[in-house]
Parts: C-alpha cells; sequence; structure tokens
C-alpha cells in the first residue's frame, strides 16, 4: 500500500561517510512541486509568456558559448548582476532552456532577505529561486548534481547606479568558490551585456525603503511612479549573454578550500575574467538598443 | 547491545503507549516497565506500569530492581498547547535532568538511551538551510518556551552521553508528526474546513507518519544508533500542497505584519496557534533525513504519503464518531490479568498465534507457490512459517528462501 515503491538499498557502504547521495528522497511523479519549492505550474505558465516574449522580442537575447554548461553534472554558474528587478537571472536561465542541446533547470540563489518577505517569499522559490545558504548550494551542486546560478555581487551589484554601470563590485567573500571546491563541481563564469541598460537605477528612495521594508527602492524611469508595474518597465536593450569556459575546482589538490589566500585569489581571478570579457563585448557593441 | 529489559517513560503520552505496544511484540525482550503520572491511555499486554514522577531517587531504585538495560524517553512535550508552558518546563528540563541522574552512576545497569527529541531543537528563521543536517548547530538562540526547553534537555542528554561511555546514547529528532491518530497543534489546524496561513508565504513543510516515529524509535532500540539522528518522511512539500491534499481550501488570512497579535485573536476564538508554529508557517523548516536511513532504517510513509493518510482519517472522523469506547486503566483489572492464577495464560502473544493459524493455511501450498509468495509476507509471518518449516525440516528450498526474505525485510 505505502511501502516505498523502490526501496534503495546500494549494494556498497559509501566510502565517505558525508556522502549520503544514494539516501536522497526519491521522486514521487504525482507531485507538481519539488522539495525545494519550485513548482512545475507557475514555471511553465511564467515561461509560455513573460519569460518568452522578454526573451525573443523584447531584449533579443543572442547567446554565445552555450556549449561551456555541462550536459550533466552540478556546475556554478557565475555571472555579472544588475538592474533594480535583475532581468539578468531569468534570461540566463531560459538561455540554458532554450538553446542548450540539454536543457536543464537552473536553480537561482536568492538573498535570505526574500524568504523573510511576503510574497517575495511564496513566489521566488516556485520559479527556481533558492535562498543562497551555503549547505543549500552544496546540495544542489553536489548531491543533487544541478546547476546553481549565483551573482556573487549580490545586492551591491542590483542596487549600484547606473553611473556605474558594468564595472563589477566586489565579489562577496569567495564563498560561491568554496563551494564549488567543496562539491568538487567546476565554476562557469557569464558575462552579460544589456542589462543595466534595460533597468537603470538613478537614484535610491531611502524614505520608502524604510518604510516598505525593502532592501532597496530605486528610482527607475518607470518606478515609484508607474506603481508596481513599473517595477517591470524594462527598456528593450539588447541583452547578450556570454558562457565562458568552465573551470576546474579540482585542479588545486585536496580540499582547497582550507586555503583562504587561494580562495580570496581564484575569487578575484573570475571577477577579473568577467570585468575583461564585459570590456570586451562593449567595445565590439554599436548600440545600446541593437547590440 | 540487545535490549531485553526496558523502561519506557511517558507511558501514558502516545508516544509511550506506542513504543511499549510495539516492543511487547519483541520476544527477546523479556520486561518492559512504564512510568508516568498519569493512568496508560492504550491497552497494553505485558508492560508493567509505574505510576512515578520523575523523582530521580524512586526512578534509580526501579531501574536497579528491574536491572533495566536500555531507557526510551518519549515524554518530551513540543507542543506548548497541550501544557502550560511551566509545566512544560517542568517536564521537559527538570524531568529529563531527573531520569538521567536516575540512569547515571557506575553501578547502573543501563547500557542504551533512547531519547526523543524534536526538530524545534533547530528552530525556523529566515536564515536557515533548506534541510538541516544533524551536524548543523542551532543558527539562532532559541526563541519560544518550548525551544528553549528542548535546547536544555538535549544538553542535558549529550552531557549524559560524554559523561557516560557504556551507554549508546541515542538522539532522535522528529519533524512534525501526522497521521490517523495522531493530535497536535497542527492536526488541529489541518481540521479545520479551511485551513488558515500567512499571507504572502507558502513555508516548506515535513512530516513524518506517526508509524514511522514508533517504527524510528523502536528501530533505535534494536539497533546500536550512537549520536544524533534526524527523523523526517522523504520529500518537502510545501503548505498549499499540503492543504490541497488534505482537500481543503487554503486561507492565508493571518497578516505578514503583526502575526502574533491576529493568532492571539485567534486564540480568543477557539483556534491556538502556538508561537513554535508561528516561525513555521511563515518560514517552514526541512530535516535532512540520510543519515538514519544510511543506518538501515527505510521509512514507510513520505511526507506525502502521511499527508494522504491524515486526509483519509480526516475525512472517515465524522462517520466513526463515537463508535468505540476509549480504553480505560483499571489497576485491579489490570493486576488480575497479570498475576492472578485464573487467568490462562496464552502460550504464544497474540500476534504469534495469528501467524501460526496463517501458516497453517499457507501449508497446502507446493513450493514454488510458496517462495513466489513469501515477498508479500510482513516480518512476523515470515518468522512464524520460518520456525514452521524448520520444524517439519521437509523442504530446505523453502527454509532459504525464507532466510533471504528476512534479510531483505530489515525490521
Amino acid at each position: 500500500m505505502t511501502v516505498e515503491s523502490s526501496p534503495r538499498l546500494p549494494a556498497a557502504r559509501p566510502r565517505d561517510p558525508d556522502d549520503l547521495r544514494d539516501y536522497l528522497p526519491g521522486v514521487e511523479p504525482e507531485r507538481q512541486v519539488t522539495d525545494w519549492g519550485r513548482s512545475e505550474r507557475v514555471e511553465g505558465a511564467l515561461d509560455a509568456t513573460v519569460s518568452e516574449f522578454l526573451y525573443r522580442y523584447w531584449f533579443r537575447v543572442e547567446v554565445e558559448g552555450i556549449e561551456n554548461v555541462p550536459d550533466a553534472g552540478g556546475a556554478l554558474l557565475v555571472s555579472n548582476h544588475s538592474g533594480a528587478l535583475p532581468p539578468d537571472a531569468p534570461m540566463i536561465a531560459k538561455a540554458i532552456k532554450e538553446e542548450h542541446a540539454r536543457p536543464r533547470p537552473v536553480h537561482l540563489t536568492m538573498e535570505h532577505f526574500f524568504k523573510g518577505y511576503p510574497l517575495f517569499s511564496m513566489l521566488l522559490p516556485k520559479v527556481g529561486g533558492v535562498p543562497a545558504h551555503p549547505a543549500n548550494v552544496h546540495r544542489l551542486l553536489f548531491d543533487e548534481d544541478q546547476l546553481v546560478l549565483v551573482f556573487p555581487e549580490g545586492r551591491k551589484g542590483s542596487e549600484k547606479l547606473y553611473k556605474d554601470r558594468y564595472r563589477l563590485r566586489r565579489f562577496g567573500r569567495g564563498g560561491f568558490v568554496e563551494s564549488a571546491m567543496k562539491a568538487g563541481r567546476p565554476i562557469v563564469p557569464i558575462a552579460v551585456v544589456g542589462a543595466e541598460e534595460a533597468a537603470p537605477i538613478f537614484a535610491h528612495l531611502t524614505v520608502l525603503q524604510r518604510l516598505t521594508g525593502l532592501l532597496y527602492v530605486p528610482l527607475t524611469p518607470t518606478f515609484p511612479h508607474g506603481g508596481i508595474l513599473g517595477m517591470f518597465g524594462y527598456l528593450p536593450a539588447k541583452l547578450r549573454i556570454r558562457f565562458l569556459e568552465p573551470i576546474s575546482t579540482t585542479q588545486w589538490g585536496e580540499e582547497p578550500w582550507k586555503d583562504r589566500a587561494l580562495v580570496q585569489t581564484v575569487a578575484e581571478d573570475i571577477r577579473g575574467l568577467i570585468q575583461e570579457e564585459l570590456y570586451g563585448m562593449l567595445a565590439k557593441r554599436r548600440s545600446i538598443w541593437f547590440g | 547491545m540487545i535490549s531485553r529489559r526496558i523502561l519506557v517513560t511517558g507511558l501514558s503520552t502516545y508516544w509511550g503507549g506506542r513504543v511499549a505496544q510495539a516492543l511487547e511484540r519483541e520476544r527477546a525482550v523479556e520486561a518492559i516497565v512504564g512510568v508516568d503520572v498519569h493512568d496508560p491511555t492504550v491497552e497494553l499486554e505485558r508492560t508493567e506500569y509505574v505510576r512515578v514522577g520523575h523523582q530521580h531517587a524512586l526512578l534509580r531504585r526501579i531501574v536497579q530492581a528491574a536491572e533495566i538495560d536500555t531507557v526510551v524517553d518519549t515524554r518530551l512535550v513540543v507542543d506548548s498547547t497541550t501544557t502550560p508552558s511551566r509545566l512544560a518546563h517542568e517536564n521537559n528540563v527538570i524531568g529529563t535532568m531527573n531520569i538521567l541522574a536516575a540512569c547515571s552512576g557506575p553501578e547502573s545497569p543501563v547500557r542504551k538511551f533512547v531519547f526523543k527529541s524534536s526538530g524545534h531543537w533547530y528552530g525556523c528563521e529566515q536564515d536557515d538551510p533548506a534541510y538541516f543536517t544533524e551536524a548543523m548547530e542551532r543558527p539562532h538562540p532559541p526563541r519560544t518556551p518550548i525551544e528553549k526547553d528542548i535546547v536544555e534537555a538535549e544538553r542535558a542528554v549529550h552531557a549524559y552521553a560524554d559523561a557516560t561511555p557504556r551507554a549508546t546514547v541515542t538522539v532522535l529528532r522528529f519533524c512534525n508528526g501526522l497521521g490517523p491518530t495522531i493530535a497536535t497543534a497542527h492536526t488541529r489546524l489541518f481540521a479545520l474546513p479551511a485551513v488558515p496561513a500567512v499571507f504572502g508565504f507558502d513555508p516548506r513543510y515535513q512530516f513524518v507518519h506517526e508509524d514511522d516515529i514508533v517504527g524510528c524509535l523502536e528501530f533505535a532500540v534494536r539497533n546500536d544508533l550512537p549520536g544524533l539522528y534526524n527523523c523526517a518522511g522523504d520529500g518537502v512539500l510545501v503548505l498549499s500542497e499540503v492543504v490541497d491534499l488534505l482537500g481543503k481550501p487554503l486561507l492565508p488570512i493571518l497578516p505578514p505584519w503583526g502575526t502574533s497579535i491576529a493568532t492571539g485573536l485567534a486564540g480568543r476564538l477557539g483556534i491556538r496557534i502556538p508561537p513554535e508554529m508561528l516561525q513555521q508557517l511563515r518560514f517552514g523548516r526541512g530535516l535532512d533525513n540520510r543519515r538514519l536511513k544510511a543506518a538501515g532504517y527505510t521509512y514507510r510513509y513520505t511526507t506525502r504519503e502521511a499527508v494522504q493518510a491524515h486526509a483519509e482519517a480526516l475525512r472517515l472522523r465524522p462517520l466513526l464518531r463515537g463508535g468505540d469506547a476509549p480504553y480505560r486503566y483499571e489497576r485491579e483489572v489490570e493486576e488480575f490479568l497479570r498475576r492472578s492464577p485464573t487467568v490462562r495464560k496464552r502460550p504464544e502473544p497474540r500476534w504469534a498465534q495469528e501467524a501460526e493459524a496463517d501458516v497453517d493455511a499457507l501449508d497446502g501450498l507446493d513450493a514454488a507457490a510458496l517462495i513466489a509468495l513469501l515477498p508479500s509476507l510482513p516480518r512476523p509471518e515470515l518468522e512464524a512459517l520460518g520456525r514452521h518449516e524448520a520444524g517439519n525440516a521437509r523442504r530446505p528450498e523453502v527454509l532459504a528462501a525464507i532466510g533471504r526474505n528476512l534479510a531483505r525485510s530489515r525490521p
């Protein structure tokens, strides 16, 4: 009746006692929501309408180097971040869905703030948001072999003003490198051009920010005077996403994450790599709107 | 270590009673002693009930006199709607301390201590990981009285484990329980015509079926599992999914700001939402259950199946109302049944007799048909059949197949 349909009895005990991948819960096909709270229905509906429109007609996204995203196994996607309500995250996820030979879901790490704010807390996990906790990233990368997208700049990236566009902020404390090293999964750097112009921020409205308790309330071309809908008032900039060559994290020997200097250096190198790539792409860009 | 003489604390609680019932079926167990201040609430066949609080001197005398080798501590209160917080503190913290004191000392016969703890130990906060593992520390200090109690009680158990290397100490942290007969703050919420929720939140929820709670405790008694183990069904649902499985509407009427004021008002109307649940309704919680699975336990129900089982029971409840008279403990009757020479002792416990009867029904089958049938038999029947076949010793291939099936159906 309710006996587990496929009792997993691994032939041999895992060598490492911390490696419990054999004991992950099975998939229940009747469910439409994953254990992370991701909803097929909500995601599918959004993907077929808003994402599709933005991807094809509004941003006319162009993708390069999609083959750098591995077909199988976990990988940490690392990208620059911008825009009041950043359009880069959903467009990267959509790019992998549309262009990749074997489309895979992307799990997007988000600030813990969103888990505590009504509506965001309900909606973001439904479309693939996962709180940016190292344990979550480790489980997704190592145990579940999923794609995880991180923005090491975090809110420092998305709240920066238009005048600072394409100048990468500090890459956190290198936590993303540490996570990838611990999981032994590659890092795929991504450079996104166009998102800065699509959702520029001219100033921050600190009074409104205090009143609403949000992370920040920006002044954009359409917000706040456009109301809630104004938050989605993207300008039709041409978006170009370039996936760079994967960086293996197993090349530094045993337990490289214990070497703090190495972690910082690798994080800084990846930041430099993306920054250089951005300058290269911007130098070749003729028009903000047509690419 | 094989447990033969077991003390169950909190016998009159739901869990104490059910664990004692489960252990009674175990042939290797010679004696089960249950202690509590209230009378047992379920029918017990051979468990000896002793009415005693948690005075450690008295408990110690019981432990010594009965040569208790295993203590199963099921007493912890994890739901502040059932017990006033002062009593809960007395039971959870002082009680645990006293029971541990009764089991310590160089001449104590106790070799195993199984402690029923709760996932509330981890708390429930905005920046929690999606899955708590046993290796994780509690990220924030406890917020509610119940959580404080649980943290403090566990600290005492860990100290006991450190000081008593000869004893195997198992701490089981259970997520929220659910099932046909269990009653918690959550089941009371799910019994309402519409399930209230906090507006703008859809928390992740994990449940463990009541049979699995008993199963985990029994598993810890049968096997040596030193350390911490999370107990939770496979799969994490979101609240909207849970409510959908229950077939009820979700009512997001609790405001995201000032929620505790609203639940205070709801409490006046008879809908009690305890503070430890409030955090769960907002942020949810998931436990990583893989360590216990790796130790060999197989969960009988996933979270989803536990919710479905509860939903089925909810639908039947109005039809079954007033059916069975609840069990009432009468000391004289129990004494008579256990001690009087007039009572005819059954040669075998009831379940074994039933299994024996079934074995006779199976006897007519030929070897091949019998072997094909074996995987569908529950463990007690397999054991009974094994004894039967071994007694007749006619068909070695059947005996070998029974052995294989027994090895596969881990208890």
